[in-house]
């Protein structure tokens, strides 16, 4: 177990990278904190598994240091780190048994065979395999292969970190949460340094203490969940979480006003002069529709998704969302919108502007 | 399901029926015939049942190409089948070198078999030849034509150059076909080298090597071309594999009737060695997969 350290690292996969935009990885420094759990968030193709390979060594940083309790590792070969990895799609040991699959990194490392055997069964058990144990590995199917992966992930007690590169994706959905669950025990259990790669929101929100967001090869935001869902630091942290995400619209803000396409919206709190693209965001969960106040809105369809209904429309030619509860009637007169002047952010150029006060 | 029966269907089967009659079974059965009778001459045969084959049998003639056969075959696949994969794990996996290699190897596998023979056959002579002049001026005593081990040698060397390319590409492709993520998982398990080897590069070679074997099994057991060209079957017999007594006794001696015997033995033998190898590792793949 231990503290991880990016410092200022950076990745191309080009031999002389020009600008910044030659970069898969753009510079980072982080610390990853001994013990926490955390989800790697972000679109494919926007440098999360090149994050996770150059902290298991499989790959070299093009620039900048890693380091492990503050010890550099930054060219040191992946045995050498004992990390475990589980990747996206299941690699299995074909003609060994399952027992010996799972046992494979314990006798790699000269572990004693009492200690294998006890230690294999009791992953078996977490797995769910106990009774396929002598099974050769070949022709399973591709979930039980991915199961086998995990377990060979998790058998290690001593690991500085268990890194998962998006390891549910061939796994059927129930099967999903619940191997989700036992990860999450065994965090509590063993207190290994996580980090979680995914696309999916919902796998980073429960499985995570801290989701760290990621968006063309750059860490956008860091944070519990409940700060990417009230503030959102980047645009596209408000889009990628949440469902549907912010709706962000075009602005002019002065003071405690935001001016959208002539009409006025209040906002929650005091903003200095800005310029550049001034853009203000607001969820879904934080609109009204309404028949009286706020902005002209063109409704262009309802779904009812069970729980909420989300309204499809248009303001000023900008597309929103709105959510409204279940039980609330959506009648032909309703044809305004409003926000909760608390939960509007204003952006500059994609990136939140802090406010420099409340609001009375 | 309703089956159709239309029996006009026959037709559809007709003209490959016509090119294997023509093709194998035709000539396959002239060579039983003769393998059953025995002529004086004149076009006229006599039934000779199964005369043909006790002689075979009990020949020692036989029973020495045979072994020899069965020596070089065994020989040439221990050499070439770990050289060709030795080979493959060392190739570069990509860019201009990999093409590069790719074509260097294939080159030997382009040029017809004779030509190989004279190549070999010149190049180890002692008056004119590279290697054979080399080795006889480094003071080794090496004469095919008439020492029995630098005649068999030269043979197999010859053989392990021609063909160790065919076992190396076909090494090579199943390597390439092995996901960049097993390596990294076995990083990531902190396996050593012999043990990626062991447990993800041979199983998931396993497929074309059982090709590579049986492809270079039945050719090396029919061999004819080269060991002819270079030493034509001597010292003595001493390279006289069953191709080339094969084709003494049928040409050389006209000797229809047990060459017809011997030629449906071999083919038999091939046969039996061929499915034998091939079953029993297509067995052992079943036996994982339950």
């Amino acid at each position: 177990m231990a503290k991880i350290t990016l410092d200022n690292l950076a990745h191309s996969y080009l031999p002389n990278p020009q600008s910044e935009e030659d970069f898969a990885l753009k510079e980072l420094n982080h610390d990853w904190v001994d013990g926490e759990a955390y989800a790697l968030l972000g679109a494919s193709g926007c440098g999360k598994s090149t994050l996770l390979n150059i902290i298991s060594g499989l790959l070299q940083p093009s620039q900048g240091r890693i380091l492990f309790n503050d010890v550099d590792v930054t060219h040191a070969p992946t045995a050498e780190r004992n990390i475990a990895q589980v990747f996206q799609f299941p690699v299995v040991y074909d003609t060994m048994t399952v027992r010996d699959n799972l046992a494979f990194p314990l006798k790699n490392r000269g572990e004693d065979p009492a200690y294998i055997a006890s230690r294999v069964q009791q992953i078996a058990q977490m797995i769910g395999m106990e009774d396929v144990l002598g099974r050769k590995a070949r022709g399973l199917t591709a979930d039980a292969k991915q199961k086998i992966s995990l377990g060979r992930g998790m058998v290690r007690e001593d690991v500085n970190a268990l890194l998962f590169d998006e390891p549910l994706t061939v796994i059927d959905p129930h099967m999903k949460w619940e191997l989700r669950t036992q990860l999450k025990s065994l965090h509590h259990e063993f207190g290994h340094t996580m980090i979680y790669v995914t696309h999916d929101q919902t796998e980073a929100l429960t499985f995570a203490d801290k989701v760290v967001v990621m968006y063309d090869g750059r860490v956008v935001q860091i944070g519990t969940p409940e700060e990417l869902f009230a503030r959102p630091e980047h645009t596209f942290v408000g889009y990628f979480i949440g469902s549907p995400g912010m709706n962000v619209l075009p602005a002019q803000v002065s003071g405690a006003m935001a001016h959208v396409g002539g009409a006025e919206i209040a906002l929650g709190a005091f903003y200095g002069a800005t310029e550049g693209k001034i853009e203000i965001g607001v969820r879904p969960e934080f609109t009204r529709l309404s028949a009286r106040e706020g902005l002209p809105v063109n409704i262009r369809r309802v779904e009812d998704v069970g729980r909420h209904k989300i309204v499809r429309a248009e303001v000023f030619g900008n597309e929103i969302n709105i959510i409204s509860g279940e039980d609330e009637e959506i009648s032909a007169d309703m044809t305004r919108v409003t926000f909760d002047a608390a939960a509007i952010n204003v952006y500059r150029n994609d990136w939140r502007v802090a406010p420099l006060g409340v609001a009375a | 399901m309703e089956k159709t029966v239309n029996q006009k269907a026959w037709f559809l089967v007709l003209p490959v029926l016509i090119l294997v009659a023509f093709s194998a079974v035709i000539p396959l059965m002239t060579v039983v015939n003769y393998a059953f009778q025995d002529t004086f001459g004149n076009n006229k045969f006599f039934w000779a049942g199964l005369e043909w084959f006790e002689e075979l049998l009990d020949s020692e003639r036989m029973w020495g190409a045979l072994g020899r056969q069965l020596a070089f075959s065994g020989i040439i696949l221990a050499i070439e089948v770990p050289l060709g994969i030795f080979v493959a794990l060392h190739m570069p996996k990509k860019g201009f070198w990999a093409s590069f290699c790719l074509v260097l190897m294939s080159l030997p596998l382009l040029i017809p078999w004779n030509v190989v023979g004279t190549i070999w056959q010149v190049f180890g002579r002692v008056d004119i030849g590279l290697l054979g002049y080399t080795l006889d001026k480094l003071g080794i005593s090496y004469n095919y034509t008439q020492d029995f081990f630098a005649a068999w040698a030269t043979v197999i060397v010859m053989d392990v150059w021609h063909w160790t390319s065919l076992v190396a590409l076909l090494a090579y492709a199943g390597l390439q076909s092995i996901p960049d993520a097993y390596y990294q998982a076995a990083k990531i398990d902190q396996a050593s080298r012999w043990k990626v080897f062991r447990y993800i590069e041979l199983p998931k070679m396993q497929g074309v090597l059982m090709i590579a074997i049986l492809l270079r099994f039945m050719d090396s057991f029919m061999i004819y071309t080269e060991p002819f060209v270079v030493t034509g079957g001597g010292p003595g017999n001493s390279t006289t594999f069953l191709s080339i007594d094969l084709v003494k006794m049928a040409l050389g001696q006209f000797d229809l009737g047990p060459a017809a015997a011997f030629s449906l033995m071999y083919f038999l033998v091939i046969l039996l060695i061929s499915w034998v190898f091939y079953t029993v590792m297509t067995n052992l793949d079943k036996r994982d997969g339950v």
